[in-house]
């Protein structure tokens, strides 16, 4: 694939989001943790396509929706280098950078199977204490969720 | 006036920790004050407990108030599956304030953001006594004449031993200096090493009960516990290397205390329970002053 045909795959949209150089194996947590799954816009999903940074990458392209930046931090819990752009009329006008949440509600399982959350109808919610390999404090056990345990909610 | 809980330790700042050593002592001198006359308090135990559970209620009845609750929950709703959101809704309803010990971690916070009433955490799992931690600081600073610079040792368990972790986080308040002295399973866990690093308390790590102890004003012993050992042989060579005899005494500091916060099984030999250093029945004692104190302060009826 050469660099025009990149270009020319984020612009294919008129207005919306692109969020690119998602890891390939990120793309279906990512769809579950923005909800991509439930929403009614048009939207293109493309996985396993090759990239010169990274390998591999997969690439997310909404129609007419614009995320916010809530949406957008939680990114960082998962593809922290992934790149969203906000396009206008054909054109970039805007790319969003990921900032680590300091605090997060619901949509990560606490890893400590002791804990009042993974044992009643209620929402997770979190502390971030380190943003540089990230860590999740449970605001109920007080235990640590690190990245690499770090498990989505179903 | 928003409730007030008490959860974790954490939740009360230094003044606050202060504050509650000053009641506890203010009920020793006088046990007997009927400041809850007619109040109801909930003691609910959804794991049991002999200890915790009677010195609160001990300590409520004290206070004048009555108890309503439950010691297991064999004979509750909760046994039929009710939710715990439906059984705190519920039970807030009957009382002024809830005492709760559950085996689920954060259970009693969960408890205090559904309750209309101040909750106390008699217990969460492995998490947080702060209850205990209080008293075993009125303990300190009855023993030692306050709370500053207290040279301790903790022996044992410092891995699972919650007692020892909440305790280690409010000395952190009061330039304490540590000496930890646990098997190599059973280490302090890296976040309270880089917790009192950040604060800038000195810290030493030991494998034995050497002569470190002769330093200390308060050694602090915990039950090394066969279940947490993956290899049982581990536990076989180390059970008696935690084991504190009266020989071991001899160079210690005529004002050093020995305080535990039991049950003890065979951690302290019996020969140390005449010795004049050994602090952990008194510290009992003290448990139903500082619950006094915590439950009085709360409700707001001791300021």
């Amino acid at each position: 694939m050469t660099t025009t045909d990149k270009r020319m795959e984020v612009r294919a949209i008129e207005n919306g989001t692109v969020i690119d150089h998602i890891p390939s194996d990120s793309l279906f947590k990512i769809i579950k943790i923005l909800k991509l799954d439930t929403d009614t816009h048009r939207m293109t999903f493309g996985t396993n396509l090759e990239s010169k940074r990274m390998g591999s990458k997969a690439i997310i392209k909404i129609n007419d929706r614009y995320c916010q930046q809530e949406e957008i931090n939680r990114l960082a819990l998962i593809a922290p280098m992934a790149v969203v752009n906000i396009i206008k009329n054909y054109e970039v006008v805007e790319k969003r950078k990921i900032t680590v949440p300091e605090h997060i509600e619901g949509f990560v399982r606490c890893s400590n199977p002791k804990c009042i959350t993974n044992n009643e109808p209620m929402t997770t919610s979190f502390d971030v204490i380190n943003s540089d390999e990230i860590a999740l404090k449970c605001h109920y056990c007080e235990k640590i969720t690190y990245q690499k345990q770090m498990e989505l909610i179903k | 006036m928003g409730k007030k809980n008490l959860i974790s330790i954490t939740d009360f700042s230094k003044e606050e920790i202060i504050h509650i050593t000053e009641l506890a002592a203010e009920f020793e001198a006088n046990p007997y004050q009927p400041l809850l006359e007619g109040r109801v308090i909930a003691s609910l135990f959804f794991e049991p407990s002999t200890r915790t559970r009677l010195s609160f209620e001990s300590a409520i009845n004290r206070l004048g108030a009555r108890v309503i609750g439950f010691s297991d929950t064999a004979n509750t709703s909760v046994s039929k599956g009710e939710t715990f959101h439906d059984t705190i809704t519920t039970i807030s309803n009957y009382c002024d304030m809830i005492v709760m010990r559950h085996s689920l971690e954060g259970a009693p916070r969960y408890a205090s953001e559904i309750s209309k009433v101040p909750v106390v955490n008699a217990g969460d799992g492995a998490n947080q006594h702060p209850s205990q931690t209080l008293l075993d600081l009125y303990s300190i600073k009855k023993t030692q004449g306050g709370l500053d610079g207290i040279n301790i040792m903790m022996i044992g368990d410092l891995k699972y031993g919650r007692t020892v972790h909440s305790l280690l986080q409010a000395l952190s308040h009061f330039n304490t200096k540590f000496t930890f002295v646990a098997p190599p399973e059973l280490q302090l866990p890296d976040e309270y090493k880089l917790f009192l690093k950040e604060k800038g308390l000195p810290f030493e790590e030991k494998r034995e009960i050497d002569e470190a102890i002769n330093q200390a004003d308060i050694v602090y012993m915990t039950r090394v516990q066969r279940e947490r050992f993956t290899d049982p042989m581990e536990y076989e060579r180390v059970k008696n290397v935690y084991v504190l005899r009266n020989s071991m005494l001899e160079g210690t500091k005529p004002n050093m205390r020995i305080l535990h916060p039991l049950p003890r099984v065979n951690e302290i030999a019996t020969d140390v329970d005449s010795n004049p250093k050994a602090y952990y029945f008194n510290q009992t004692e003290n448990g139903v002053y500082t619950r006094m104190a915590i439950i009085s302060y709360l409700l707001g009826v001791k300021k």
